[in-house]
């Protein structure tokens, strides 16, 4: 008696078990940070690249206008695919591009925009990093649309055709 | 044979014990229960990740302002979540995850109670 309900209970463990461990190997296990839609920006002071002056975030992002903050750096090479997307978004006036140099050498940095043009119209230096974890980014290329000192879009990665499409009918 | 074998193992262990004590310091204690972003799988004290360089500064100067490890937790959950924890908290979302052991432990527990109150009857 006892042998005649165990069997299936077994049948029916081992079924589940199954479907459980199938699902689960379909997920993929790359957790990538949510972000809190319309969430403050973060208080800090950063120095100002290549100067030794410091300002504070509210004052960078100070105003009506929308913000991109991007993150940036000469020896990443997916923030080269995407800087010609940066540099269309300069040509809008609602829009002020701001540049946050992660962990770059300064030399190297400039020659970045020299030989593809400077997109930004102000430029942070975040020489260890510390900077980037302030937003809550954990590689570079990372891009943050602000309004009214508020997060409005995180990008993570570079900026492609639909991101630029999407940025710009935020912006509008 | 036995003894000498028995001694180095007894030896042995006490010299793990005696590396684990020098490693309390609070930085790494911390850094080992943050998980590194980039590389999966790897606390941020392992990782050698430009993100989790900047992370051990961002501890380090944390420690130095004289913050708590409790608030250290809670600053970098803020900007990262739950899931930078190694070692997850007790909240809404995570409380099957700790009391579904208890749970079948208090069943299990009760079902052998039953069959051996059982047997002696």
């Amino acid at each position: 008696m006892k042998t005649k309900i165990l069997f299936p209970l077994f049948i029916i463990f081992f079924l589940l078990l199954f479907f459980v461990f199938y699902r689960g190997l379909n997920y993929t296990n790359i957790y990538t940070p949510k972000v809190n839609p319309n969430e403050n920006i973060p208080l800090f002071n950063v120095k100002i690249f290549r100067t030794n002056q410091e300002v504070s975030s509210k004052e960078i992002f100070k105003g009506d206008n929308y913000f991109l903050l991007n993150i940036w750096s000469s020896w990443c090479v997916p923030c080269k695919d995407e800087h010609h997307f940066l540099v269309k978004l300069k040509n809008n006036k609602k829009i002020e591009l701001v540049g946050l140099n992660y962990k770059d050498k300064e030399n190297n940095a400039k020659k970045f925009l020299d030989e593809l043009s400077n997109p930004y119209k102000k430029i942070l230096s975040d020489l260890d990093g510390t900077i980037a974890i302030e937003w809550g980014a954990y590689g570079v290329p990372e891009s943050f649309l602000i309004y009214k000192n508020k997060i409005i879009k995180k990008i993570i990665g570079p900026i492609n055709e639909d991101l630029f499409l999407e940025i710009e009918r935020l912006v509008r | 044979m036995k003894i000498k074998n028995l001694i180095i193992l007894i030896i042995y262990f006490f010299g793990i014990n005696l590396s684990y004590a020098n490693d309390k310091n609070l930085n790494s204690k911390i850094t080992k229960n943050l998980r590194c972003l980039i590389c999966q799988g790897q606390s941020v004290h392992d990782s050698d990740s430009e993100f989790a360089n900047s992370l051990k500064i961002v501890v380090k100067n944390k420690i130095e302002e004289g913050k708590s490890e409790k608030e250290i937790y809670e600053y970098l959950k803020m900007k990262y979540g739950d899931w930078i924890l190694y070692d997850t908290q007790l909240n809404q979302k995570t409380y099957i995850l700790w009391l579904l052991p208890l749970l079948l432990f208090l069943v299990g527990g009760a079902i052998i109670f039953k069959n051996l109150k059982m047997k002696k009857n």
